[in-house]
């Protein structure tokens, strides 16, 4: 294992850190947590949203958090959901009097660790709803799908309905809209190595691809043989028109690298992503590329499309102060 | 034979120690068919609870479980963190001023965190969870009489050894499908060392 960390039972201490140093005035560390909040928070009658998950995805979540989007996100070990005590604090600190939104990424140790925060909340008076995002194509049966890159869109929206004043129910409502209409698969050619395990979690041959990939290296639909970056965007493309008609609406797009992928490839690959929408008479309506939801040093790539409606461009449009998501 | 408050303790040191010995191969487990931190959560959490137990000076075996449920339940993570805490404090629940912990006592306790797993997880038995272990080892105590060291430890082993023939359909394992087939859930051999640490604890007195 080669990694730039000190002790790896640390690393998670030791990038809260380092994120709060980046940006003191913005972001706060709830002390003997790793809590990263909006510094101002709780802000009075405004709805307040939290999410987080296993540490090894930045930016998400801690990058997400700022006037616009998060309230707080919750980071707990690498790949390893974060415990109900984490989460409950992450909600204290937040509640501004209108309840609080958690967006949850849909695993088993997510679900039940958030749940049991809510409960937790729920029990001292705190309004709380969730939201469990689960845009990841390459599982079918819909209920066992992962949330991954889609969920940095809920934020956003999540984020935009709550500062415009929307109820807790109308955020819920908002951030379940995007849930609906958000799809997304991804695929790697490398694994990567969870610090305080020092060996990879799989192993992929030098000419092998994993298509429909988890963003913790969950198994996905193929392994192959490695083919053009149009095959590859075509594939996952089309993995997803299959999957939801986008067709009668405008499209945001997400081009996500997994943590190694350069720049150039995710635009490679959004070339052939946008020739293939433009094909099925599909609007685009705004396009992300970049890392949004990685998953370690993996090399590998996720495509997301979110319809839009009307509510949806809006809320797209608002603007963001999140570090990892200025608009 | 009753539990008494230092056979409690002494059964989480043990977990701890079983735990700590096995930590690689769960993470080897859950390589195979998970994510590959099992052995991590789970010998983070145990070692938290050990410690917590050790500072204090216990009287009643309720304590003793409660502080492992809530150091498992804000330390482990994972889906197996409120699992396991859930456990732990049914089991609280049900010894509560029953010390020493009489087998019927324990069996009832048992009993009651099958359900508590169960209702948390949403999960049943042949899903190739923990709940594979739990369960008819809660089902064994009812059947036996009396704490025997060596029939739970066998009995635990068993269980474990039967998820190898499990297709998992709840938590990661499930995105396996049948290639989950042929391995031991790591949920449900961490699980074992707990029966197993029990197990030895009962052996230990007789
Ligand atoms: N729904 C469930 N009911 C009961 N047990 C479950 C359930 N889901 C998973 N498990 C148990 O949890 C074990 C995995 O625990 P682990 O600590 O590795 O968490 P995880 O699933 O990797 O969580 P995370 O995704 O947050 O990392 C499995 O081996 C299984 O025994
Ligand atoms: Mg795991």
């Amino acid at each position: 294992m080669k990694k730039i960390i000190n002790d790896p039972n640390e690393v998670v201490q030791d990038m809260a850190a380092g994120l709060i140093a980046a940006h003191p005035d913005e972001l706060q560390q709830l002390p003997g947590t790793t809590v990263i909040a909006k510094s101002n928070a709780p802000i009075k009658n405004k709805v307040a949203i939290v999410s987080g998950g296993g540490s090894g995805h930045e930016p998400a979540h801690a990058g997400y958090v700022g006037k616009g989007m998060l309230d707080a996100a919750v980071a707990g070990e690498v790949f390893t959901s974060p415990t109900p005590d984490q989460i409950f604090e992450a909600i204290k600190a937040v509640d501004g009097g209108a309840g609080v939104c958690l967006v949850i990424k849909n695993y088993t140790g997510d679900v039940l660790n958030f749940e049991m925060a809510a409960e937790l909340a729920e029990a001292e008076g705190i309004d709380v709803e969730k939201v469990v995002v689960n845009d990841d194509v390459a599982v079918d049966e819909e209920s066992s799908r992962r949330g991954i890159a889609g969920t940095v869109l809920v934020h956003k929206v999540a984020g935009a309905k709550a500062e415009q004043g929307g109820t807790l129910k109308e955020v819920k409502a908002a951030a379940e809209k995007v849930v609906e209409n958000v799809r997304s698969m991804g695929m790697a050619l490398t694994p990567c190595t969870v610090p305080a395990a020092g060996t990879p979690s799989f192993q992929l041959g030098e000419n092998e691809m994993e298509i429909g990939i988890g963003i913790h290296g969950e198994s996905g639909i193929e392994r192959k043989s490695i083919t053009t970056a149009d095959d590859i965007a075509k594939e996952l493309t089309d993995r997803i028109l299959d999957d939801f008609d986008f067709t009668g609406g405008d499209v945001a797009v997400m081009i996500n690298g997994l943590g190694s992928t350069p720049e150039m490839e995710l635009y490679i690959v959004n070339k052939q992503v946008q020739a293939i929408l433009a094909e099925k008479g599909i609007t685009v309506y705004t396009t992300f590329v970049g890392e949004y939801m990685t998953s370690l040093e993996m090399t590998g790539c996720s495509v997301t499309l979110l319809k839009l409606d009307d509510e949806l461009k809006t809320l797209l449009n608002e603007p963001s102060q999140a570090p990892a998501f200025r608009s | 034979m009753a539990l008494t408050v230092q056979d409690v303790v002494a059964w989480i040191d043990k977990s701890n120690e079983t735990i700590q010995t096995n930590k690689d191969y769960l993470t080897t487990l859950d390589q195979a068919i998970g994510d590959g931190d099992h052995g991590i959560n789970v010998a983070r959490g145990f070692q938290e609870a050990a410690a917590k137990i050790a500072d204090g000076n216990y009287t009643s075996s309720a304590d003793v479980l409660k502080d492992t449920a809530m150091t498992l339940m804000s330390k482990i993570g994972g889906a197996s963190g409120p699992l396991f805490g859930t456990a732990f404090l049914k089991l609280s629940t049900a010894v509560k001023g029953n010390d020493p912990v009489d087998y019927a006592t324990f069996t009832t306790g048992l009993k009651e965190a099958v359900n508590g797993i169960k209702q948390r997880g949403k999960a049943i038995e042949g899903e190739k969870t923990l709940v594979d272990v739990w369960s008819p080892m809660a089902d064994f105590f009812s059947r036996q009489a009396d704490f025997d060291g060596e029939k739970i430890a066998e009995e635990a082993k068993n269980a474990m050894e039967q998820t190898k023939t499990m297709t998992a359909t709840k938590g990661r394992a499930a995105y396996f499908k049948e290639r989950s087939d042929g391995h031991i859930d790591p949920g449900s051999a961490s699980s074992c060392y707990i029966f197993k640490a029990l197990a030895d604890v009962i052996g230990g007195k007789s």
